[in-house]
């Protein structure tokens, strides 16, 4: 018999090393993200504002200064966090539904559509909640999914057409959104939905927070339980068909899923692009493919990388902010360009 | 257990593929699938496993009709392995078999020790515990069958159906997997290209042609030189060699050897399948 050129370990890394890691270096990002940026806020400052707001007998900050920690600084932090884990995780179910490495919400144009819904609720104003504008973005991304596919037909979504495709989706609602800008909104407006559309963590706030958290951390465990489907569509449809997966429905689940989850984070922050597409190839080259553990894994990864992406989007140009999606996609691009020189396209 | 296809046909875009197959396949069986491309050996292969739902006929597990069974109940009964199935993913081998345990396994909880187990046991089977950490690009084609093939073994099915698995596979590997595939008791469905070792490792041969079943029976019964002729359009001879197989000298298309003159010992059926 032959045997290889020495066995490789599953992961790279022990995985309960991993995990607690992850876990470690997410709670220290978090807090040390909350006190970079504008303000003079120490750990000290940033403990007496948790300790005030749960009720503990602190000594309080000076009000403006509470003001901009708990009600922007924290809520901006924690938003990143949970934008990153659910870009991260949409990006590695995605990948592997569609069988096609480069699959992620913003380059299959989800994220656009999801865009083109949630401005049409907020220049209609139909009501600017956090809801409505979640449910107007995942009518978009819902519909940019549907024309996605529809263009496709019956043809495979593994090849690199699929993402042209998604590009060109992509543009579409782009289009869509700033004629719908232009047409219906003032001055004030437009300027601050431009800033949104280019993917900012600046608007969070904790309403919106609340709702992408529970949506995100729903989302999660519902296709943290698709992990064995995920992993048998590894061999095409037809090895998952005979392994007992239905097909179909399992398929239209995960979309679906992973429609909800880009919704919500577009409608609270824009879209940003690649995080997908970073994270979860990162996670599979240290801890192997298997979704029982890139699912969580990609989670806490995402949010960590965003939670750091933000925080250099707010000093690298102090005072100005460079939205974070400039930076994703400039970690991103570089990833995408490689991901298709492995597969021979470029 | 029987898997029985009774009055089978199926098409797709208003084109007939198969069309009033009856088989059936009984216990422990090595059944052999042959006939030239086209013939409609997969699509046959794909209804029995419940993979196609037929548009004539019905597929029958022990006498119940399985038409409108849940895709988790037909895995628990059969596996099917493609041909050449191929990934992007970096899985590991003893991923790959585990995947097997897929129609068994409950969404909250991981492998148990006895899933555990029958992926070892899998693994063991068909000479992979050595590459049980290797990972799916490191691997051969014949290691990646091999693994295809001990995934089904792992989901514990009354039978195997396999499409032309020694597809791609040298001739050492294509004995080696056939042995691997008649000894072991499993009943098993193949199809296949080659005639000769369809002759020699199946007890029975079901040969297709244009969408129906030309012939079913023991190989000596079912590949005679008037039927290669008239399926294959092909001249062959059927003998005996010194070790008492089956076996085919094949002497070319009957058309071009009569143009040719002279043995052209060229054959279709080596030509890959579209």
């Amino acid at each position: 018999m032959r045997s290889g050129p020495g066995p490789r370990r599953g992961s790279l890394v022990p995985l309960p090393l991993l995990f607690t890691a992850g876990v470690v270096a997410l709670l220290v990002s978090l807090a040390a993200a909350m006190v970079i940026g504008s303000g003079d806020i120490g750990f000290d400052e940033l403990a007496r504002v948790f300790g005030g707001h749960i009720g503990l007998d602190v000594e309080p900050l000076p009000r403006l200064l509470d003001s901009l920690v708990w009600e922007l600084r924290i809520p901006r932090v924690l938003m990143a966090a949970v934008v990153g884990a659910a870009l991260a995780i949409s990006g590695a179910v995605l990948q592997s539904v569609t069988r096609n490495a480069l699959a992620e919400p913003y380059l299959l144009g989800v994220s656009h559509g999801a865009s083109t819904g949630a401005v049409v609720v907020v220049v209609l104003a139909v009501g600017g909640g956090a809801v409505s504008v979640s449910a107007g973005a995942l009518v978009g991304a819902l519909a940019s999914f549907g024309l996605l596919l529809a263009l496709l037909g019956r043809r495979g979504l593994g090849s690199v057409r699929v993402v042209l495709t998604g590009i060109v989706i992509g543009l579409l609602f782009h289009a869509i959104t700033y004629l719908i800008l232009m047409a219906s909104s003032d001055a004030d407006t437009t300027r601050a939905i431009m800033h949104w559309l280019l993917g900012s963590m600046a608007p969070s706030r904790w309403d919106s927070l609340a709702v992408t958290a529970a949506v995100g951390a729903v989302g999660l465990v519902v296709l943290w339980l698709y992990s064995t489907a995920l992993d048998g569509f590894a061999f095409g449809t037809d090895t998952a068909a005979s392994l007992g997966i239905n097909v179909r429905r399992t398929r239209l689940v995960l979309l679906v899923a992973t429609a909800v989850l880009t919704s919500v984070v577009v409608a609270s922050v824009g879209a940003i692009a690649f995080v997908g597409l970073i994270v979860p190839h990162g996670i599979r080259f240290l801890a192997g493919p298997l979704h029982r553990t890139l699912l969580p894994l990609s989670a806490l990864a995402g949010a960590i990388f965003l939670v750091w992406t933000d925080a250099l989007s707010r000093v690298a140009f102090a005072p100005r902010e460079v939205p974070v999606g400039v930076f994703t996609a400039l970690v991103g691009v570089p990833l995408f360009l490689l991901v298709l020189r492995r597969r021979g396209e470029l | 257990m029987r898997i029985a296809a009774e009055n089978l046909g199926w098409a797709a875009n208003g084109r007939t593929i198969i069309r009033g197959i009856t088989v059936e396949i009984g216990s422990g069986q090595t059944v052999g699938l042959i006939g030239p491309n086209g013939s409609g050996k997969s699509s046959l292969l794909r209804c029995l496993a419940g993979l196609r739902a037929p548009t004539a006929g019905a597929v029958r597990y022990n006498d119940e009709d399985i038409t409108g069974w849940p895709t988790r109940r037909i895995a628990q009964h059969l596996a099917f392995v493609e041909q050449a199935s191929e990934s992007d993913s970096d899985l590991r081998v003893v991923d790959v078999v585990s995947l097997g345990r897929t129609p068994f396994r409950d969404r909250w909880r991981g492998l148990s020790p006895a899933d555990h187990a029958i992926v070892d046991a899998a693994l063991d089977h068909l000479d992979l515990a050595g590459l049980r950490d290797r990972h799916w690009n490191t691997l051969s084609g014949g290691e990646r069958q091999r693994a295809h093939i001990a995934r089904a073994f792992a989901q514990r099915p009354w039978a195997i159906l396999l499409d032309e698995p020694t597809n791609h596979l040298d001739i050492r590997h294509q004995f080696e997997l056939m042995d691997l595939l008649a000894g072991t008791g499993q009943t098993v469905l193949v199809a296949l290209h080659d005639l000769a070792l369809a002759a020699r490792y199946c007890d029975r041969l079901i040969l297709l042609s244009e969408g129906e079943l030309v012939a079913d029976g023991p190989p000596d019964e079912v590949l005679t030189r008037d039927r290669l002729r008239e399926v294959y359009e092909i001249d062959a001879e059927i003998g005996q060699d010194s070790l008492g197989h089956l076996s085919i000298t094949y002497h070319g298309v009957p058309d071009i050897e009569e143009a040719a003159t002279g043995a052209a010992t060229m054959s279709r059926m080596d030509s890959p399948s579209p």
